[in-house]
Parts: C-alpha cells; sequence; structure tokens
C-alpha cells in the first residue's frame, strides 16, 4: 500500500472542503478503502478519516420514514428495532451482508460507496485492462470467467456486478441520500456503465454523503430481503431480491409491489416490470411467476453467468410468495 | 518529520487548509505520525506511517502478536481485535484512526491474575482448534457475539460466527464452545 497523508476532519464543512483536494479520499469504515489500496486499486494522496465527526451516526426512525447518519454503523442499523419493525428489508439485506465484523466497521454512507467485487478490477498488476479503473483501458471481464458478473445494466465497457445488499432494499423503497446541496433517490446515485464506467457514483469533488432517508409506506413494513449465494453465510448475492407488499382489504389483491435486485445487474437494480404487472392482481404462484420473469428484459449474460438469468426471477418469486404467506 | 495528527478544524476560507499541513495550494505530505493508543487498559505511544494498520502496529510495533494475519484482506477473522467493545478487523483499521479508542486484544482478554475469560475456557474444554492460528480472532470473536445478544441458538451462532474461517473445519466444536461459553454467561 502506497503511503499517503492522513488529516482527520472534525466536521462536515472542513470534511467537504479536505474531499475537494486532488487525490484526497474520505475514510469512514475503511472496509472498502483500505482494502482497494492494498490491492493498488486505490491511490489515495490523501486520507481524509471523518470517522470522529460528532453526530453524523444518528438512527431516527418514526413510521413516516427513517433518516439514517451516514456514519451510522451496519450492524446498528441491522439490530435497530424499528427498522426491524417498519423496514424489515433494510434490517435483512445488512444483517446478510459481509460479517459481524465487517458490519461493525463498515458505515451506511461508505457502503454506498462501496464498489466492485469484480475480480479483475481488484487486480490491476496482472489485468492491466478495466475501462472502471482506467477508461479506454478494455475490459478484462469480457471474455474472461463471468460466474460472478452482471446480466442486466451491461455495457461494452464494463459488466462488473453491484455487489452491495442494502442498496438494493434502499432503491425498491425510493430512498434518497443527502449530499448537502443536493439530493438524489438512490436509483440515481449509482450510475450503470454505459460508456462511463470508471463513474459509479454521481457524486462529486468536495461533497459528502451525510445521511440517507427512506420513506415509511405499507410496503415497507411488509418487506423482506432474500439473498441467494453459494455458501450460506458470509458471501456475496449471486442473485437477491429485496421485495415490499400491499394488498388490498380482500387480503390477496397487490395494491403496491416493489422489487430490486441485487447480485445481477451492474448497479442497484429496480424491476419496475414486474411491479406493474402484479398491480391490481389477485396473487397466485403462476401469476407471480410469470410476472418475476419481467426482470430479465434486456438481459445480456457473458456465459458462465447465463444462470443469473434463470435464478433471479426464482429469488423474486421466493420473496413475494414469501409476504403473501404472512397475509 | 513526525507530527501530531492534522485536525481539520476550522474550514479553510481560501480553500486552504490553515491548521494543517496544507497551505498555498500544496497537497499535505505523508509524514510520520505520533500515536497514542488505549490497548487492553494500558497507553502506548507509538510512531507510524499513516498507512500502518492497527494490525500490524500491535504485531510489529508494539509486539502484541497473539492478534494474527490471516489473509490482510479483511475476508479471514483472524485479526479480529474489539474497539470500543466491539468487534472489528485490525487489518482494516488504521491505526491513526483509533486514537482515543479504547482498544482490546486476546492478551487482554484473561483477568490479571492469569483466570481465563469463559469463552477461551470453553474453547479448551471442548477442544475448539486444531493448528490454533484463527483461535484469537474465534475468541474475540464469540466474546463479542454473546455480548451482542447473537449467540441464541446453534444457528444464530454459525451466522453471527461466519466472519472467522478455520481451515483445519473445527467448526462443530467451535459452536459447541461458543454455546457453552453463552450458557455460562446467562446463568
Amino acid at each position: 500500500m502506497r503511503d499517503f497523508s492522513y488529516l482527520r476532519a472534525d466536521s462536515v464543512e472542513a470534511a467537504r472542503n479536505a474531499a475537494a483536494l486532488p487525490g484526497a479520499m474520505l475514510l469512514a469504515g475503511g472496509t472498502t478503502l483500505i482494502d482497494l489500496a492494498k490491492c493498488g486499486v486505490a491511490e489515495p494522496a490523501t486520507v481524509i478519516d471523518i470517522s470522529h465527526i460528532e453526530g453524523l451516526n444518528a438512527i431516527d426512525v418514526t413510521a413516516d420514514r427513517a433518516l439514517i447518519g451516514a456514519l451510522a454503523k451496519m450492524s446498528h442499523v441491522a439490530d435497530h428495532a424499528e427498522v426491524k419493525s417498519l423496514f424489515p428489508a433494510v434490517s435483512e439485506a445488512l444483517w446478510q451482508a459481509a460479517s459481524a465484523q465487517l458490519r461493525n466497521m463498515a458505515t451506511i454512507g461508505g457502503n454506498l460507496m462501496q464498489r466492485t467485487r469484480c475480480p479483475y478490477f481488484r487486480d490491476p498488476a496482472n489485468f492491466p485492462a478495466c475501462n472502471k479503473r482506467e477508461l479506454g483501458s478494455g475490459c478484462s471481464a469480457i471474455g474472461g470467467v463471468t460466474r460472478g458478473h452482471a446480466v442486466l445494466g451491461v455495457s461494452e465497457a464494463c459488466i462488473a456486478t453491484y455487489p452491495g445488499d442494502l442498496a438494493v432494499a434502499l432503491v425498491a423503497f425510493d430512498a434518497e441520500v443527502d449530499l448537502g446541496e443536493r439530493r438524489l433517490k438512490v436509483e440515481d446515485f449509482f450510475l450503470a456503465p454505459g460508456a462511463t464506467a470508471e463513474q459509479e457514483h454521481d457524486i462529486r469533488p468536495g461533497e459528502v454523503i451525510t445521511a440517507i432517508e427512506i420513506p415509511g409506506s405499507a410496503a415497507a413494513r411488509r418487506s423482506t430481503y432474500i439473498k441467494v449465494r453459494d455458501r450460506q453465510s458470509y458471501e456475496f448475492a449471486a442473485a437477491s431480491a429485496a421485495v415490499g407488499l400491499e394488498l388490498e382489504g380482500d387480503g390477496r389483491t397487490v395494491r403496491d409491489i416493489r422489487v430490486a435486485l441485487g447480485g445481477v445487474a451492474t448497479k442497484p437494480w429496480r424491476a419496475r416490470a414486474v411491479e406493474d404487472a402484479l398491480k391490481g392482481k389477485a396473487l397466485d404462484e403462476a401469476t407471480i411467476r410469470e410476472a418475476s420473469e419481467l426482470a430479465m428484459q434486456g438481459a445480456v449474460d457473458h456465459g458462465a453467468n447465463h444462470y443469473k438469468i434463470a435464478l433471479a426471477p426464482r429469488v423474486i418469486a421466493r420473496a413475494i410468495l414469501k409476504l403473501g404467506e404472512t397475509a | 518529520m513526525t507530527s501530531h495528527i492534522q485536525t481539520i478544524i476550522d474550514p479553510p476560507e481560501d480553500g486552504h487548509f490553515r491548521n494543517g499541513v496544507a497551505t498555498d495550494g500544496l497537497i499535505p505530505s505523508p509524514t510520520t505520525l505520533s500515536l497514542n493508543l488505549a490497548i487492553n487498559g494500558r497507553d502506548h505511544a507509538l510512531d507510524v506511517e499513516p498507512r500502518v494498520t492497527l494490525l500490524d502496529a500491535l504485531r510489529e510495533r508494539l509486539h502484541l502478536t497473539g492478534t494474527k494475519k490471516g489473509c490482510d484482506q479483511g475476508q479471514c477473522g483472524a485479526c479480529t481485535v474489539h474497539v470500543d467493545g466491539e468487534r472489528v478487523l485490525a487489518c482494516l483499521t488504521l491505526a491513526a484512526q483509533v486514537e482515543g479508542r479504547s482498544i482490546t486484544t486476546i492478551e487482554g482478554l484473561a483477568d490479571e491474575d492469569g483466570t481465563l475469560n469463559a469463552v477461551q475456557a470453553a474453547f479448551l474444554e471442548q477442544d475448539a482448534f486444531q493448528c490454533g492460528y484463527c483461535t484469537p480472532g474465534q475468541i474475540m470473536s464469540a466474546v463479542a457475539c454473546i455480548r451482542e445478544g447473537h449467540a441464541g441458538s446453534d444457528e444464530e451462532i454459525r451466522e453471527y460466527m461466519a466472519g472467522n474461517l478455520c481451515r483445519c473445519g473445527a467448526y462443530p466444536n467451535i459452536v459447541a464452545a461458543v454455546r457453552q461459553a453463552a450458557q455460562e454467561l446467562r446463568s
């Protein structure tokens, strides 16, 4: 790991000013930054430690909304009683992510800045070509080993999978990220690669994530996060789904449904075609399975990741069926 | 040159730092930091480069080698320590970042008179290791797992101990040790 200079910010304003320095990177939990610095992917000239800023770790939940400070730890949000009762998919996405140690370190703001686990991205010594690291250098994954790569939102520049869980739940429930002067839908904060694979987030020099806000809803209260992976725990998703469901008074007709996917796309992926196909419909297994297939419209595989096109709709259907059973 | 950590207190008015090391548009340059770390109830002064992790500071500088280096990439849990009572990975933590925090390592777990922590004793009784390399991390993780209230069933223990890998495959005995210690600590 290359050395860097270290500055500690005591306020958000100081952090914003420092974040505008050339080569500056913010350090919160460190689980992405220090890891990528060791891989030789991140080479900050200056590390701005924001983890000592007071008051940015508050978790404030009402029936109307969850307001979560950027420095709140993943573990604390996952175990928060009102998050569990009013936003169960958010809690479930968090406790199924990473390990207990990493969740005690990683912050909610830092989690949104988590980078892909694409093995080619993480190995610059052996794979110089990576459009995410250096635009125009090419993509080593295309034509390489692609079992973990994305099938949705891919481009000729990049097929790296967005690896996180929390943001999948956030996208399902229309959460927003507070950047100070700007406030964005989490869905818009993440950028699909297109021709600019190196830019994964709509964040500008000098901007600092201060909080996320999740609107409360009946669908958020009746929600779940299902994560399918190669081993039972401590692994990234092969495919995952955050689903929220609100039924009419008859207990079977869909009033509102939210569906978002992880592990299969280049960004946290809202599956609106599935939602639209199910709104107003009476829930039965055949209808759910047929609608879930719509999530894969436009999917493009690169060989070894073909299985994700079959797997993801089944994960969605399993989540909807689970919520339906709790009626 | 050695310096204390520069804390950015005042936002700079001219776009540069006044009380940090950067002025006149210069980017601050790496410099050795003088740290004071509170480890196992004792203060330790040391000078380190900013990039030095807590794991390397513990092992290479303070000779507290009970905390193990496995993968050094946040994937195996061998370096698990407690910071302010919570389990974290020392390999992904900068030493500079934990100044002012309370750090506990495996060396700080037993009583002063050598009486083992209940989890340490349970690992011995249940034969919860083979080569022993992952054991300090397993034990630090288990102490926190029980304290968090995540050791209520074998299933929960397996889930919340998943961040600690054991290449010898002593998992059944590790689960038994955590279960035993959790029961003892509850009663």
